[in-house]
């Protein structure tokens, strides 16, 4: 059985990377086997998670959670066309929730940490701090600034404002080319993982 | 060696020598002599016991954690004197838990050196009482058990007061901005590239006879990213309906597939054309990620979309996607708030959203009052946060710098304010 499944996984493997040749039927194979299995999981696993075990284990110790089944049963009702527009309050309240939830964590994270955190003396505290470190204080104070200019959109970027905005996207762009490459070695880790999985466990080429 | 009888002078005689009454007084005084010296040795060994004891925690104190929802309550303590960096005979702590003057339970085990720990496995309601068990290599030492307390649940969070202050300030400035627009005062917005090509990518689409393919990322609706990204489809779905193209949209999530059915309906009401609308331009695909992924790649080869949009929340399919929908020649107008992944999008797209540029997008497309006010509500408040971070910056250097206390004052008073989140 584990064999059977080594050479599944093999088969699988090869497939949707076939694709990086061009489309071809295999790879429509394996992707319309993936997409079936992957959703049918989730079925699954929605319907036994929230449904079941968030909901009817406990309907009868909170009733809260009443709120959120008839919310369910709202949604329901695209089912039917002619009461489907009731589904749409269903959708409102989440909208609505979701808005009112993430606004403060939103505002704490990127303007109250963001605000704390640039506030610093640039060269320590009597002059103590070395010179990568007051360079490390003046590229976050400076950036900080520049970042929040070029986000500001009531302002045409013109004259110094549009100067001081270019130097924001300078920032911005040496930490995308930073994060770039940092994720592209995770890639590199993720496709190593699976050459690994063919050439060892598979073929048993490599020990 | 000849046995003697102690005598009142504080000399001694022989046995041999008393008469028998004197014989028994002597036997009563050697008796009571040695009573003595087991009386002292045995109150010296007690004494050297409690030196040699293992001292437990003192001063146990159990609080109800201070704003929050009546699930936490913190202890504190001084540790064992015995609890030394070196040479110490602590090795390590029990807290025990009494629930409603129930059994003992056990609920941590901490090392030595420890002095605090939070129990945040409580209800509102119960009665907790705890004390602390210092332990050695051979023998342990209780503590006295704190006084039964409840945790109490609070409404409001005081700690977090400058917080409410400064959205309250915020979000005045939206409402004012909100009420201008609608009284007719023009707010202006800056161009954003990136929103002003989606007419001419969706005209391109129209022009070459291909589709047009939105993605809204992967994640659900309680994601303001999506949210976004939906505001945005509206604005695009109604182009689209005005020059009678082809829209397809694979989604992730149902609840995403839902919205975006409602949002391209409305558009083609809007644009007059109800009856062109189809449920099959929004499908579900898969919740799993790369099953998403390699279902979309297939799309975009087989139809060749010539516009794509990326917009929304992505992880690692962004890449993925992006490179195929370059690969087919498509234009490409990406955007998201996830700085991991913008970079991707910057490298194989035509034009970018970058962060807020996308939550911008949706009021700079609709030109609507409420969502401009909004966004110049927003404009202010990062103009007070660059205030800020000036003013701190400046007060921060030359206070720590030179010592100037009056600077010091402000900064720390800055970093209090904006610390409270």
């Amino acid at each position: 059985m584990d064999h059977f499944a080594l050479w599944l996984a093999a088969f699988f493997t090869l497939g949707i990377y076939s694709f990086l040749y061009k489309d071809n039927p295999w790879y429509k194979l394996c992707e319309a086997i993936f997409v079936g299995i992957s959703a049918g999981y989730w079925v699954v696993t929605l319907f036994w998670d929230n449904f079941h075990g968030k909901f009817w284990v406990h309907k009868f110790e909170d009733w809260w959670l009443w709120i959120g089944a008839a919310l369910g049963v709202l949604m329901l009702m695209r089912l039917f066309p002619k009461i489907g527009w009731i589904s749409r309050w269903a959708l409102a309240f989440i909208v609505g929730a979701t808005s009112g939830l993430w606004m403060m964590n939103y505002f704490s994270s990127n303007i109250m940490r963001q605000v704390q955190d640039a506030v610093l003396p640039l060269f320590g505290t009597g002059f103590e701090a070395s010179f990568g470190a007051i360079l490390a204080n003046i590229v976050v104070a400076v950036g900080t600034i520049a970042g929040l200019v070029y986000f500001f959109f009531s302002k045409e970027h013109k004259g110094v404002f549009g100067g001081t905005a270019r130097v924001g996207i300078l920032f911005l762009m040496v930490t995308f080319g930073a994060s770039f490459g940092y994720t592209v070695m995770g890639r590199m880790s993720l496709l190593i993982g699976r050459i690994d999985f063919l050439f060892s466990d598979w073929l048993g080429l490599i020990r | 060696m000849p046995l003697t009888c102690p005598t009142a002078s504080g000399g001694s005689r022989s046995i041999r020598n008393l008469k028998p009454l004197q014989f028994i007084v002597c036997a009563l005084l050697v008796v009571g002599s040695l009573g003595q010296v087991n009386a002292q040795s045995d109150s010296t060994i007690l004494f050297d016991s409690a030196m040699n004891a293992l001292a437990p925690v003192t001063s146990l104190l159990a609080a109800d954690h201070k704003y929050d929802n009546g699930e936490r309550i913190d202890l504190s303590w001084i540790p064992s004197i015995d609890d030394q960096p070196v040479n110490g005979k602590i090795t390590g702590y029990g807290v025990y838990r009494l629930t409603n003057a129930g059994n003992p339970a056990l609920i941590a085990d901490l090392p030595s050196g420890s002095s605090t720990f939070s129990d945040d496995n409580v209800e509102p309601g119960s009665d907790y009482s705890y004390y602390i068990v210092a332990r050695s290599a051979y023998e342990s030492a209780v503590s006295v058990r704190t006084a039964p307390l409840s945790p109490q649940r609070e409404w409001l969070n005081l700690n977090r007061g400058f917080l409410f202050l400064i959205a309250a300030l915020i979000s005045a400035a939206v409402i004012y901005f909100v009420q201008s627009a609608k009284r007719g005062k023009k707010l202006f917005v800056r161009k954003i590239s990136g929103l002003e090509a989606i007419d001419d990518a969706v005209g391109r689409a129209t022009e070459m006879g291909r589709p047009v393919l939105f993605i809204p990322g992967i994640h659900d609706m309680d994601d303001v990213q999506t949210l976004a990204a939906l505001t945005i489809l509206g604005r695009v779905s109604r182009t689209i309906a005005d020059y009678d193209t082809k829209i397809f949209m694979p989604v992730a999530r149902s609840l995403v597939m839902t919205a975006a059915r409602e949002t391209i309906k409305a558009s083609y009401q809007a644009a007059g054309r109800p009856d062109a609308y189809s449920d099959d331009m929004v499908s579900y695909v898969t919740d799993e990620q790369f099953g998403y992924v390699a279902a979309v790649d297939g799309l975009m080869v087989r139809e060749k979309p010539a516009t794509v949009f990326l917009l929304g929340s992505f992880f690692a399919e962004s890449l993925i996607l992006a490179e195929t929908g370059n690969s087919v020649g498509a234009i490409q107008i990406a955007g998201t708030a996830r700085p991991a992944q913008l970079p991707f999008f910057i490298a194989a797209c035509d034009f970018t959203l970058i962060g807020e540029e996308l939550f911008a997008a949706s009021a700079y497309l609709a030109g609507e009052p409420r969502q401009l006010g909004s966004l110049k509500g927003q404009d202010v408040g990062k103009a007070v946060a660059m205030v800020v971070i000036v003013v701190g910056a400046l007060a921060a250097t030359l206070g720590e710098a030179w010592d100037i206390s009056f600077m010091q004052n402000i900064y720390h008073w800055l970093s209090s304010v904006f610390s409270s989140n």
